[in-house]
């Protein structure tokens, strides 16, 4: 039947013909029109607009890419590390991709030491990139990749290490995560420290994943190693002669400084309280704070010797000219400087061993206040001493031709005139290195150390030195700076704080000071702010935190005894004078 | 030969006797073209695109094999099997990418709406057969009801691509079996005017609160993403925008087998189904992408020779609509890869990834190998 059909059917004249022409035609004519279509899109899109769609699809995959440079190592004076870069991780995660089980991201959470809600957080985030954690340590890194995770990624970076820790804090700084200095040596040689990073031409896909590395364009230059004038060992031991102080007085803050004479180079620097820079979390302004840098503070009595110098540079007193400082009152114009005792008439090296104010000032009355000002200025007040520290202060001095007689009285005894201890520190040098001023130096100094700056004759300050030994000795304000086996000099300072433009019952004691005093080797600075355990005398409170970074200081650089080592109260009793040259070369 | 003995070489002939040999070498040709790409486009699929050649082969071979007026025989079965399945999935199919189109059977999941691809060229041709030459204006609406019911019925799953498909199917049919200029000419004029004032006011009208009442929002965006893709570049317009870097940046030779940066760096989305054209242009150039054009003309040259040669109307019908489908995968895939059509759901005839739209178009091509074999059975 069906067989019958089908012949039927091609028996049908009007099935039989064919198609009308002209339908096949205009398929026909579709069907070329089409293919044209298309060999003119493809042509135009290959043959003319070729190159600007290649260069269009190589943006979208070829990469400049940074490499970063190892950011070069910090050290002390001899070498031993300070700071230095380890490799870590960051990782970081594709939100898109990241599609975790609730077990996966407990895990996640638990290597990262984060908590789960706050991991979810970050994955739920709209982002398209979003870091999970950063500075993780290789191992945890290699346990996250482990878990093969989809969209969480690692990238290398560096983690500064600091191991000295608390102790170095304030002059080395911290970097940020991105490797940049923010405080200290970190940000001061910076340039030095991070070098270059290189670049690479590399593929991505579009997940952003390295698929293939093109060529080097430039590689990466590591940043220099910076060897710092720091001695590791001075520097630790001024930092846990301040803990005592700190434990002792229960002040404010302290602060530290050893210079060497020869060189310039700041061997130590502390400030206390300070900060562990391996875990910088819960910082507060006050850790952070260096002092012995940013803090201007009125100077008091450690100013004194310098006017001494100046009114014996100019021959206007001699060691041994009697002053009268009266009855420990004196008056000018409507204000009352007082010394804390009646000394009566003494003679000038007196004068600045009791500490009179009174004498003092006599001393800067036979002084123009330009000549002052010029010796100030000199000496480096009022000047940042540009070391590259963030915050640094120049101190605060006045042009002198703004100074009331009453103010030129008693900056002389360093009130109305500010200065960082550092700088003061430094102005020190001019008695320890025969009337010369040189500049100081952070960075270990190697070769021949560059001259100073004459201030002062070489005889005056080798007279100073005298005053200064009497300062630190028996009837001075300073005998408990003295160390065991070495003669010291120095001065101490004891400054009321200006609080609102007023004078308040608070104290910056300090002591400024140099050893040994036959042939100075050393400069230590200590300041401690707003004692409040009851002593606040400079002599009582900074002089032994002095006298302890000095005997150490001494030793560890090998600088030979010269006084016998007989305990303090024979030395005492033996006087000051005696104990100056003497026996020394035979005690050790 | 001894027919007594077993001679392999006259099972294997025997065996190829109902296929034709110059359709069956262009898609050799076309299939290896493929197997090649997918080399390139994606290595881990290789192995089940065999299996899908395969089961597309074997499907073929059944086809062909089969008389056309067997093939007209199933027609109605077909048809009806497939609205029912259409209709089975607008109540029970699953939801994938927002539309609804698969249908879980428990052994497996199936697409009805591509089974109507072939179902209904055969529908129609079956109908025109038994009118019989006395095709009058009614047989035409009558044909055009056939047509709409699955048609609409696809159109709302939504898939705009596969219904546009399976109504073009049906009107090459009615266009070959003779509909007047008359009824011709307003819808060809009503469509030139809808797409030209689409074009020329498509600022206007791709404004987000713009209703376009007869698309829904995706498919209104689709044709808007065309008129400027760089309207949205990360979003809709990022396929178009790709696809054309990656045939752009082909040049004239291409970048090599295996060499498409787009491709291998995953900037190409779907790069082994809908828009492997890119890879090709890519990898091999213009001087590939024509000589697949070629390759498809060949194809439809060959269809279209069988099917003004074949023996009856009915097959003349089905012969030429089905050398139409494949015209019109292969356009509108290239020129929506190419960016001179909207981004609709057509996969490259043979060359795409896909075992469902391979196995019907392998059907197809069994149905012209079994049209082009009853020449001269029905002739002698």
């Amino acid at each position: 039947m069906k067989k019958q059909r089908a012949v039927t059917f091609n028996h049908n004249p009007l099935l039989k013909r064919e198609l009308p022409a002209w339908r096949p035609r205009i398929i026909m004519l579709a069907l070329m029109g089409c293919s044209l279509a298309l060999v003119g899109r493809a042509l135009y899109l290959q043959g003319v607009n070729n190159d600007f769609l290649q260069a269009k699809g190589e943006s979208r995959y070829a990469r400049v890419l940074e490499v970063p440079a190892t950011r070069g190592r910090i050290t002390d004076r001899h070498g031993d590390i300070l700071a230095v870069s380890t490799p870590v991780r960051a990782v970081w995660a594709l939100p898109a991709d990241a599609r975790l089980e609730p077990a996966q991201v407990r895990e996640l959470a638990r290597l990262l030491e984060m908590n789960v809600g706050e991991l979810n957080a970050r994955l739920a985030a709209g982002r398209d990139f979003v870091y999970l954690k950063r500075q993780v340590p290789p191992e945890v890194a290699q346990a996250v990749a482990d878990l093969r995770l989809p969209g969480i990624h690692q990238e290398k970076e560096y983690r500064r290490y600091y191991p000295g820790g608390e102790v170095m804090a304030h002059i080395l700084g911290f970097t940020d995560l991105e490797d940049r200095g923010q405080e200290g040596i970190e940000l001061a040689f910076d340039k030095r420290l991070s070098g270059r990073a290189g670049a690479r031409r590399v593929i991505k896909d579009r997940r952003g994943q390295i698929v293939e590395d093109v060529e080097a364009i430039r590689p990466p230059r590591d940043g220099d190693e910076v060897a710092l004038s720091i001695d590791g060992k001075i520097q630790y031991l001024a930092w846990s002669a301040l803990r005592e102080a700190m434990e002792e007085h229960k002040p404010k803050a302290a602060a530290a400084v050893v210079l060497d004479v020869r060189t310039g180079e700041v061997l130590a620097l502390v400030n206390a309280p300070t900060f562990n820079p391996n875990n910088r979390a819960n910082l507060t302004g006050a850790q952070l704070r260096n002092r012995v840098f940013t803090d201007a503070f009125e100077p008091g009595s450690v100013m004194k010797p310098f006017i001494a110098a100046l009114a014996l540079e100019r021959g206007k007193v001699k060691l041994n000219t009697p002053i009268d400082t009266g009855n420990g009152r004196m008056t000018i114009g409507t204000a009352t400087i007082s010394d804390t005792k009646r000394h009566g008439v003494i003679t000038m090296a007196q004068v600045v061993q009791k500490s009179s104010n009174i004498g003092t000032v006599k001393m800067a009355q036979q002084l123009g206040a330009e000549e002052m000002w010029h010796l100030f200025d000199q000496l480096g007040f009022g000047t940042p001493l540009n070391l590259g520290f963030p915050g640094e202060t120049s101190g605060r001095l006045r042009p002198a031709k703004t100074w009331r007689p009453i103010e030129q009285a008693t900056m002389s005894y360093g009130h109305g005139i500010s200065t960082s201890l550092i700088q003061m520190a430094r102005a020190y040098l001019v008695f320890a290195r025969e009337g010369e001023l040189v500049p100081l130096s952070l960075t270990r100094v190697d070769g021949t150390p560059s001259s100073g700056r004459r201030v002062f004759s070489a005889d005056t300050a080798r007279q100073m030195r005298t005053v200064l030994a009497m300062a630190a000795g028996p009837g001075g304000t300073a005998i408990r700076a003295q160390v065991p086996g070495y003669t010291v000099a120095g001065k101490t300072g004891t400054a009321h704080k200006l609080e609102d433009g007023r004078y308040a019952r608070k104290y910056i004691s300090s002591f400024v000071g140099f050893a040994p005093a036959s042939d100075p080797r050393i400069v230590v600075a200590v300041m401690v702010d707003e004692p409040s355990a009851g002593q606040h005398y400079g002599g009582t409170v900074a002089a032994p935190v002095f006298s302890r970074i000095t005997e150490g200081t001494l030793r560890t650089l090998g600088v030979a005894p010269d006084m016998p080592l007989t305990p303090l109260q024979l030395a005492r009793r033996g006087g000051d004078e005696a104990a100056s040259e003497g026996s020394s070369r035979e005690s050790m | 030969m001894n027919d007594n003995r077993f001679n392999p070489l006259a099972l294997v002939l025997g065996f190829l006797r109902p296929l034709d040999p110059l359709l069956l070498l262009l898609l050799a040709v076309l299939l290896g073209y493929a197997h090649v790409l997918m080399q390139s486009a994606s290595p881990e699929r290789l192995d089940s695109q065999i299996t899908h050649i395969g089961i597309a082969l074997a499907g073929m071979w059944l086809l062909a094999w089969l008389k056309p007026q067997r093939l007209l025989s199933m027609a109605v079965p077909l048809y009806l099997l497939g609205v029912v399945l259409l209709l089975a999935v607008e109540l029970f199919g699953e939801i994938s990418k927002g539309a609804q189109r698969w249908l879980d059977l428990g052994v497996a999941r199936i697409q009805p709406s591509e089974l109507m691809k072939i179902a209904m060229p055969l529908m129609l041709a079956w109908f025109f057969q038994m009118r019989e030459g006395q095709t009058r204006l009614v047989d035409f609406i009558l044909a055009g009801v056939l047509l709409l019911v699955p048609v609409g019925l696809i159109l709302i799953q939504p898939d705009l691509g596969t219904s546009l498909l399976v109504a073009a199917s049906g009107i090459y049919v009615i266009y070959f079996a003779g509909l007047s200029w008359k009824l011709l000419i307003p819808i060809v004029v009503a469509g030139v005017i809808g797409l030209g004032s689409i074009v020329a006011f498509g600022d206007t009208l791709c404004q987000p609160d713009v209703d376009w009442q007869v698309l829904r929002e995706y498919q209104k965006q689709r044709v808007c993403t065309l008129l400027d893709p760089t309207r949205d570049p990360l979003g809709r317009g990022f396929h178009i925008i790709q696809s054309t870097i990656a045939i752009g940046s082909g040049g004239l030779t291409g970048k090599g087998w295996m060499d498409g940066t787009q491709t291998h760096l995953a900037f190409l989305p779907e790069r082994h189904t809908d828009f492997i054209f890119a890879v090709l242009a890519e990898e091999f150039g213009l001087v590939g992408a024509v000589l697949l054009l070629v390759i498809y003309v060949l194809l439809l040259l060959r269809g279209f020779h069988i099917a003004a040669n074949a023996p009856t109307h009915a097959s003349r019908l089905l012969g030429g609509a089905i050398t139409m489908i494949f015209f019109t995968y292969a356009f509108v895939n290239m020129g929506m890869v190419s960016g001179i059509l909207p981004v609709v759901g057509v996969p490259l005839p043979f060359i795409s990834y896909g075992g469902t739209a391979l196995v019907t178009l392998c059907l197809g091509i069994g149905i012209l190998m079994s049209i082009q074999r009853s020449r001269f059975a029905e002739k002698t």
